[in-house]
Order: C-alpha cells, then structure tokens, then sequence
C-alpha cells in the first residue's frame, strides 16, 4: 500500500546562500556543515587594530608561517558543526558515564593487581595536566587561526582535551580519592620522570604561531603520546596484566585519538600540497618536533615498562607518526 | 527592595519545577507569557532539588535546568540541592 | 598501594575545583608572563585568580549531555518547519525585516563573540574564567550556527538573506554591531568581559532577545522563536559570566574599580546606540508587536538596571554616565531609526514601509508624548508623497557617527526639535558624532577611532568613487531586497504562496 503525502511544493528562489553558490555552484544544496562554516568570519573592513597587538589585524592570515591561498580548503572531514559535534560526544559521554558505572559497581578497581594500580596512578593520573595544556593551546589555535573552517574544530579540540582532562581526574578519584590527584600533581611538579614534557609544553604555551601550536600538540605530540600510552601501554599491557578496566575508563581517549587523526592529517595534507614552502616549514616543525618529543616521553613510558621495553615502544611510535606524515605528503 | 526572576520555558517539564518553587517561595509570583513562565520575588528565591522530585515524581539533577532556563536576575549559586538567586541591596 | 584513602564524600564546588582549577600548574620553566602576554597592560589588577567562582560548574560531560538535548529538539522543530513551509505562517511578509536585519547584523556578532571569548578564554590566567570563557565561546558558534539553519529555510524564498555574508562587511548599517564587535574584541581581555560579557550579555541582553524571540512567537516565527529559546539556556550561564566578571574584578582591587567604572560607561552606551536598531525592529517591522521598545526598556532597562546597579553600589561602581541621555532618548530613537531607514530604503537588503492607520493608533498610544508631536508629521509627508505618485527617498549619503557609525539622525537630549551633532579635531581632521556619548568615547581612545572604516566615505573613495549602481553590486544589493516594502517581490510571493496552502 503506497501513502502519498501531500504537501504544498512552493518553488524556491535561492538554492542557497550566495557565498556557498560561489565556493560549490548551486546544483546541490549545501550541507549543514556548509552553512555553519564557510564565509562566517569577517574578511575585510575591519575597523580597529589590536590594542594588544598594534601591528596584528582583528583576524590575521599573516601570524602564521603557513600561508594558505584560501584557509577555507582546510575542511574537517569528520564535518562537524556545533550539533554533529555535541550530539556526537553525548553518545560518547553515555558509555562512560556507564562504564564508571559498571567499574563501580563490580569493583573493579579494588580488585586489580597493585602493579596496574601504580601504573595508573604514575603514568595515567599526571597526563590530566598535559591535556590542560592542550586545551589551552587548542584554544590559541581557535582564537588566533584564520578562517572557520580551520578554527571551528579547534574549539571542540580544546574542549574535548577538558573532558580528558576530567575524565582522568575521576579515575585518580577512584584509585585513590583526592589523594591521588595531589600526588600525580606532585609528580608532575618535582619528579624526574615527567620534568622534560611539562618544560616542552611550558614552551609550547610561549609559542604564538597558531599554526606551529596545532602541528606540535595535534599532530606531533599526541600523535606520539596516545599511540603510545593508550593503544600500547593500557589496552595491550595493562590490560594483559588485569587492568581491563582501566582499559575500560580510558575507552573515550583511544576513540577520539581515532576520530581526530582523520582530522589533523587532513589539515596537514591540505597544508603540505598548498606550496613548497609550506611543506619545508611542516617538516621543519614536524621533524624537531617529534626528535624531541619522543625524548621527553621516554622517561614517562619508563612510568610503565623497563628502559629498553620503552625504548622500543616510544621508538616504535616515533616511526608510526613519521608513516603518518608521510602519507600526508611530507618527507617525499 | 529589588525583584530576582527565573524565567522557564513553559513545557511538562518546568510545570513541575514552578509547582516547587511555588511551594519553597510563598511570596513568589508567577507570571504566564506566551511560550515562557516567570517566576519572581523580593530579594530572594530558592529553587530545590528535593521539592522539585517530589513534584516531578523521578530523580532532578539541577544542572537539568539548563535545558529549560530562559534568564534569571540575581546573583546566582548553585549546588547540588539548591539554586539561589538574591538581590544584596 | 600506598596512596592513602580517605573515603570523602566531596561537594559540589570541591569537586568542580579538582575538575578545573587543579588542572593548571605554577609554571616553573617558563615566565607566566611569556605564557599570558596580555593580562597586565589594562592596569588590571588580580592578586588572586582563584578566586573566580563560577555558578553553573558545568563539567564537559554534562555540557556535552544537556547540549546535546537541546540541540536535538532544536533541530527536530526546524525541519519540521522547512517541510511544513513554516515560513508562511508569519503575520505577514514585513516580518521578515526584522529577521534578515538579524542575520545580517546579529549573527556575525555572534561568530565575533565566539572567536573573541577563545581569545581571553586563552589569554586569562586563572582556570575560572578560562574554562567559563571557553565555554562561552563554543556557545556563541553555536548561536552562530543555528541561526544560520534557521535563517537557511527563508533564504530559499525571500530576497534580503543570500548575501549576508558579503553584507556583513561591505554594507552601510552592518557597520554598526561590527564595529561594536571590532572595538570589544581590539580591546585587551578585561575589557573584552566588561563589554560583551558585562554590559552586552548581562545589562542589556534582555533588550535583545525577548524583543526578538517574543517578536518571533508573535508573529507566527517558528524557526527564530525555537533558536531563541533555546540559546537563552546558554544565554543564562553567560549572564552568570558577566555578572561574575564584574564581580571579580571590582573585589580583586579597589584600584580596579575607576578602571571598570569607565569600562561600564563607554560600553552602556555603545551597547545603546546598537540597540536602537532593535528599538526600530520592536516598534515598526513587527506587524504584530509584542511591546513597545518605551515598555522594554522600562522593564528590561530601567527595573533591572536599578537592581542591578543598587547591587554594585557597596563596590563604589555608579551608574553608567550618559543614563539619562539614554532615558531621554527612548520615546525617540525608533522613529528616528526608522524614518532613517524609509528614506535610504533604496540601500538597504531589506524593505521598509510607511506605518499602518493601526500602527499609527498604536504608536499614538505607546508615546503619547512624543509620537504625534514629532514624528507623525513626518510619516504623514512621507505617506502623502506616495500618493501623489511620488517616493520618499533621499538620495543624500547620511554623515555617519565616527563612533557608532549610526547617521547623525538623533536629537539633542532636552530638544526633540534639534539634531544633535558634536565635533571633535584630532591631529589635524575633524570628527563627527551623533552625540556627547559617542564624542566622549571618542575622546577617550581617539587613535583607536580614527581607524574606522566608515562606509559612507569609503563609497566616495576608490573604486566606487561615488556611483551608486557601483556601491549596489559591490555590497550585493539587488533592487528586488531593497525598497518599499509594498511593491516588493517579498510581499508577492508570500501572499500568492499563502494562497496556494489555504482553503479561502
């Protein structure tokens, strides 16, 4: 049986908004990702320089080493506006908040081994501090980028590195109540293993090129950290030792690692094709970048593993992330 | 004296939310606009978590309200049990 | 295991602090100056950061669940609306002047809002206004966002909302909430909070929305009613922001105090001046109007305000300077906006018409002291032009205030019947203004203002160099958008369509 329902066809003017018409043509409608992104910055006629920054304009293409001929090519191909975003991380926020909840109550926590336990607490628990300093620099990135479609998903980025951030504060709540943040802290501040990545990312907060700030925490540093910490060092070791659920409560941080690599190596391939020039400045950041960054996260593996186990370990995600640029068109 | 407000949408939900404050407020008055509901008082009203399950009849947390709040006047706190709103002078 | 347990059952405002507040660290390696470069040179003084307290403590996974909530009914209500043709369910076609003038003027303003709250969210130094700032700017690309959606449907079949973008930066009354944008976002962090989050989102926020979203309901707009319900939940926990702000700073410092005192004064009024385009919306391109702007401001305005400022008396802040020139000028701006508007009606993307007999009844009644006395005459000339046959326009450029960049329509304060114009030379140029208000911001930060781009002159300048026809295909003024709002394709199409889904 076919039901036909009938509404009134009334014949439209506009298949769009007519700066969409001029990027896309006007054969297809636009996406609600188009209409939340492109052309929403304003572009000239700005009336007032920065106060705190005389020689910059309102919304700057020329703070950045990169140089795009239209920043607005640097599309997110995950394409999410506010609602695709918000809805998408609610999904999320519901299996963790079921997940804490399972862990709670099977116990799960006062049944692991104090091995995996001490693990959590060494290596796990700090980390909420380096996502701290990623919000901020995902921030910076949003504030002083240039372009929507470009400075759009850093806002999210930011706010996302604030969940982690969160999401390990209650995990150390439930290894060891306030107790355990305060030590992680401590560690942070004082102890050996953490000394050189909290001096890098006091460095990275002093940079101010937005784009060298989204290519050293986006792509190179969590491009080595969660490889390394999340998919190696808790969801294979931890795991083989009894800490599934560990494992469990850091399920949201190796899914968005996934979801956000589409991502950063889109930018980074976008960015790279644009210009020779680009992509010697790319390399330039990404190379230096990573020698060091690997460096500082060898004492921190070493939180988990013996020394030459994290010597291989952070070896093997330092060449991981170089296939990762290589396959964005760097280093070729 | 200076007047604080909440305004709610007005739906099912927020029905039983000013059936509570009505009831921690007795001097509170409430107005119905189009699509919106205000509830106002001299100085101070308190909205609680405790009164509004007993009304809505389910757990209330009270960060809930964000889905429904259209402004409110008055200096703000917040906490699990209780939003507050007061005017000093 | 040697971490010690304490089974503490923590509170609310605890539990927020060790989910923000205890992220941040002392930096020990680098200067917190390097780090936050732009926190000192306002002169504003904080000795402790921590002492931000903020009220809703919304964690990400409650903002991401409750968000999203809202996001879906949202939606859910706007495609609704596309696939019921919503749109021909408003009063009538002169409706949706009052909406292309929002999403030419007020939704850029919120894409501004969204990139400058990143900026302090990124350039204050304490975790508490970090986090609520950051919070605030993925709101406002939000509100930014779901306008548009909203706005999209009507774009499909009315003039006036395809070129918004090119609009936004070329276009002459565009300038106006632009240049309010551009001056709180030049401006350094702490005055950034002062002007949107204080005085933009708290004092006067009321007398943008509710004139608009009530405009909306009604007037039979679906689509921008459900967007303002639904930013105003975010809209709370801004205001909360503001307030909060305000707070802080006065508390942090008493050197402080003369520092935001001048803040609340210069962005009173600008916030004002850009509000009397809505003061025109509210009084004349709502065919069903919800109050008049004279009753809003009483509410919204003067109740609140007082409340308000009684409130921030013990800190020594007064209210803003230049509140009764405001006062005195509400029984006047929106006709002079509007009657503004009619007669440069050929160069707006958006149409405008002569008052109604009911209107006009209306009117007498909501400003029985000022309406029939001043402004009637006018209408009733520009009416009686018509029907003669003729138009009501002037082809004369309007001299453009330097600092709010309204034309210079106003009147003197005590003297309905004087325009209002002050002069000001700096190095060696003259500058004009609509008011003492605006030449005393000016005066204040004049190497700011002189930076201006004001659009009148730059129409005289290359490469317009004065041809109109030039000016209208660079700012994309179609003459369908524009005009009178009688003979206007709008008008048209809307009745045709309206009879076309109706049975008489």
């Amino acid at each position: 049986m076919q039901i036909d329902v009938q509404t009134v066809n009334i014949e439209q003017k506009n298949q769009t908004f007519t700066h969409l018409k001029n990027r896309f043509g006007d054969k297809k409608i636009p996406s609600r990702y188009q209409e939340a992104s492109y052309d929403l910055q304003a572009v000239e006629n700005l009336h007032y320089r920065p106060t705190w920054a005389p020689e910059q304009e309102l919304y700057d293409p020329n703070l950045s080493k990169i140089r795009m001929n239209d920043w607005y090519d640097l599309k997110d191909p995950r394409q999410f506006y506010y609602s695709t975003y918000t809805l998408n991380r609610a999904k999320q926020q519901e299996t963790m908040e079921s997940n804490f909840k399972t862990v709670e109550s099977l116990s799960l926590i006062e049944g692991m081994p104090d091995p995996v336990l001490k693990v959590a607490q060494d290596l796990l628990i700090p980390l909420r501090h380096v996502n701290y300093a990623a919000n901020m620099n995902n921030t910076l990135v949003c504030g002083y980028g240039y372009g929507t479609v470009f400075t759009q998903p850093c806002v999210y980025h930011a706010m996302d590195n604030l969940g982690i951030a969160q999401y390990l504060s209650r995990l150390g709540l439930m290894i060891g109540d306030v107790e355990s943040l305060e030590a992680a802290k401590q560690d942070w501040m004082d102890s050996d293993a953490w000394q050189p990545l909290r001096r890098s990312l006091e460095d990275l907060m002093c940079v101010r090129d937005p784009v060298e700030v989204f290519i050293k925490q986006n792509f190179v540093l969590d491009g080595l950290l969660y490889p390394l910490v999340y998919q190696r060092l808790v969801d294979q070791n931890l795991v083989e030792q009894g800490g599934s659920g560990i494992s469990i409560l850091t399920q949201f941080m190796t899914n968005w690692y996934l979801e956000s690599k589409r991502w950063v190596d889109s930018v980074i391939k976008t960015m790279a094709s644009e210009s020779a020039e680009n992509k010697a400045v790319l390399e330039e950041w990404i190379d230096s970048a990573a020698n060091h960054f690997t460096s500082v996260l060898l004492p921190v593996a070493g939180l988990a593993v013996a020394g030459n186990q994290a010597d291989e370990l952070v070896s093997e995600a330092h060449d991981e992330l170089l296939q990762r640029a290589k396959k964005a068109g760097l280093f070729k | 004296m200076s007047k604080v407000f909440i305004i709610l949408q007005a739906n099912e939900e927020t029905r039983s939310i000013v059936e509570a404050i009505e009831q921690d407020n007795p001097d509170a008055e409430v107005v119905h606009e189009p699509a919106m509901v205000k509830v106002q008082a001299e100085g101070h009203l308190v909205v609680r978590r405790e009164t509004i399950e007993e009304e809505i009849g389910r757990e209330f947390d009270m960060q809930e309200l964000n889905i429904n709040l259209i402004t409110l006047s008055g200096n703000v706190d917040e906490d699990e049990d209780a939003l507050t709103l007061t005017w000093n002078s | 295991m040697d971490i010690k347990k304490t089974p503490k059952k923590l509170n609310v405002k605890e539990k927020y602090r060790l989910m923000t507040r205890d992220l941040a660290w002392e930096p020990s390696y680098r200067d917190e100056k390097e780090i936050y470069p732009y926190v000192d040179y306002e002169g504003i003084k904080v000795h402790d950061w921590s002492k931000w307290e903020d009220p809703f403590r919304l964690t990400m996974d409650a903002y991401w669940k409750y968000q999203a909530e809202k996001e879906r009914k949202y939606y859910a209500i706007i495609d609704a609306h596309a696939q019921n043709n919503g749109h021909l369910n408003v009063t009538d076609a002169r409706y949706l002047t009052a909406i292309k003038l929002f999403l030419q003027g007020i939704s850029p303003g919120e894409y501004a809002a969204h990139r400058g709250f990143a900026r302090v969210g990124r350039e204050f130094a304490g975790v508490g206004p970090q986090v609520a700032c950051q919070m605030q700017s993925i709101d406002e690309i939000r509100h930014a966002q779901t306008q548009v959606h909203a706005m999209s449907n009507y774009n499909k079949f009315y003039n006036g909302f395809k070129d918004f973008a090119n609009q936004r930066d070329r276009i002459w009354y565009t300038s106006v909430p632009r240049s309010f944008f551009d001056d709180a976002m030049s401006a350094g962090p702490f005055e950034f909070l002062i002007a949107i989050g204080f005085s933009f989102e708290y004092v006067l926020t009321n007398l943008l929305f509710v004139p608009f979203m009530s405009g909306a309901a009604y007037n039979g707009d679906m689509a921008t009613c459900t967007f303002g319900f639904s930013a105003q939940s975010d809209e709370a926990r801004h205001m909360t922001l503001g307030l909060e702000c305000i707070k802080f700073m006065l508390e942090q410092d008493p050197d402080n105090i003369p520092i935001v005192q001048k803040w609340i004064d210069k962005w009173f009024w600008r916030g004002c001046r850009l509000l009397t385009l809505v003061a025109a919306m509210m009084d004349y391109m709502l065919p069903k109007r919800v109050m008049s702007w004279r009753e809003a401001w009483n509410i919204y305005g003067v109740e609140n305000g007082n409340a308000l400022f009684r409130d921030l008396a013990r800190y020594g802040i007064k209210p803003p300077m230049h509140w009764d020139d405001v006062e005195k000028s509400i029984d006047h701006t929106s006709h002079q906006i509007m009657l503004g508007l009619y007669q440069w009606k050929f160069g707006t993307a958006f149409h405008s018409w002569t008052p109604t007999a009911s209107d006009i009844e209306w009117l007498k009644e909501k400003y029985p002291t000022t309406f029939e006395k001043y402004y009637l005459p006018r209408w009733e000339y520009a009416i009686a032009q018509k029907e003669a046959g003729g138009e009501y326009n002037n082809f004369g450029l309007p001299k453009l205030c330097q600092t709010c960049q309204l034309p210079c329509l106003f009147t003197e304060p005590d003297d309905p019947t004087q325009l209002a114009h002050r002069e000001t030379e700096y190095e060696g140029e003259k500058y004009h203004f609509c008011s003492d208000g605006c030449q005393h911001v000016f005066e204040q930060e004049p190497e700011k203002y002189v930076q201006a781009w004001l659009p009148m002159p730059a129409l005289m300048q290359e490469p317009l160099k004065g041809d109109l026809a030039a000016w209208m295909e660079w700012v994309s003024l179609e003459p369908t958008a524009a005009g009178e709002y009688a003979n206007s394709e709008d008008k048209a199409n809307f009745e045709k369509w309206r009879k076309q889904v109706s049975t008489d």
